[in-house]
């Protein structure tokens, strides 16, 4: 009986041991909600992109788009980075609204130590992805960019996971496949890229509502 | 065996207050009361009996104008901690 008793104790002080080492480092209040709002406006995004390079897609296979710095305008490319930057504005502003929406529900900041530690982790990938991008641009190998985006992207969720939510590491492994098959396939970039930043954040976004939110 | 679990971590505070300086190489008063959810005064008590016995460092330094207390586990700290954990783990598996 006293054996039962001192098990239970020590299974009970683990657990607080456990529950605080997680919720010291983790950021657990990423709001599934902006994830599925993430995927819709990159949806939207990819869509009016597809509709400004059409021009460009091969006649027999429409989702095939090769494009290069003779195939495409001037004005083009500067159209396509207004439309990134506005879905980017777009999906961090409801990414920060719902998420400070869900961490002042369970009584916590969302400026903690634990969520700055994710955004550093997230944002080191992030810089690089975009300057790499940039240099793509560069060099004309424009086909390139949709695959690097998401090659990086992956690998910022991979590295950021270890401070939120686990499942971000499998978003972000799923990512990665995405972005080695884009850059295997050029000019199917645009589609992996609606379905990486699309259809995925939809999906993992959609599992992490039903699995954290709904409380 | 019992002998060898830490009188120190019979208080849920400390044993909080180390968990979360074992996961954390510095963490600060405040992000302290928030993670345990405690008051000023309950964990600043907690945090000198522990800073007594040797097993946190105190460093104490100025945001701005603001000051800011840091803490951290010592080696002493983190080697009882890790014992601690051990004997937990034997008495688990039952003797």
């Amino acid at each position: 009986m006293e054996d039962e008793k001192i098990k239970k104790s020590s299974l009970d002080q683990l657990n607080q041991i456990h529950s605080m080492m997680e919720q010291s480092t983790r950021f657990i209040s990423l709001s599934g909600l902006s994830g599925i709002i993430a995927g819709i406006t990159a949806l939207v995004g990819a869509a009016v992109a597809y509709i400004k390079i059409r021009g460009a897609a091969t006649p027999e296979n429409p989702f095939m788009v090769r494009l290069n710095m003779h195939t495409i305008q001037h004005d083009t490319i500067k159209e396509l980075i207004v439309i990134g930057v506005g879905m980017l504005v777009v999906s961090i502003t409801f990414g920060i609204i719902l998420t400070y929406k869900k961490a002042s529900k369970k009584g916590q900041t969302i400026w903690s130590s634990s969520s700055r530690r994710l955004l550093w982790n997230l944002s080191i990938s992030l810089v690089v992805g975009g300057l790499f991008s940039i240099i793509l641009i560069k060099h004309n190998l424009v086909g390139l960019i949709a695959p690097v985006t998401l090659l990086f992207y992956g690998l910022a969720l991979l590295n950021a996971s270890k401070y939120t939510l686990n499942d971000i590491r499998y978003l972000g492994i799923s990512e990665i496949i995405l972005g080695l098959i884009g850059s295997l396939f050029i000019g199917y970039g645009l589609l992996l890229w609606a379905i990486g930043f699309g259809v995925l954040h939809i999906v993992y976004g959609t599992v992490m509502y039903y699995k954290y939110d709904r409380e | 065996m019992i002998e060898k679990l830490q009188k120190v971590f019979e208080s849920r505070v400390r044993l909080g207050v180390m968990s979360i300086l074992m996961a954390n190489e510095t963490v600060d008063f405040n992000t302290l009361k928030e993670t345990l959810d405690l008051t000023d005064g309950n964990l600043a008590s907690h945090l000198t009996a522990l800073e007594k016995k040797e097993m946190i460092a105190v460093e104490k330094e100025f945001v701005g104008r603001k000051p800011k207390t840091n803490y951290s586990a010592t080696e002493l700290g983190k080697q009882l901690f890790k014992s601690h954990l051990k004997a937990l783990e034997k008495l688990i598996k039952g003797f």
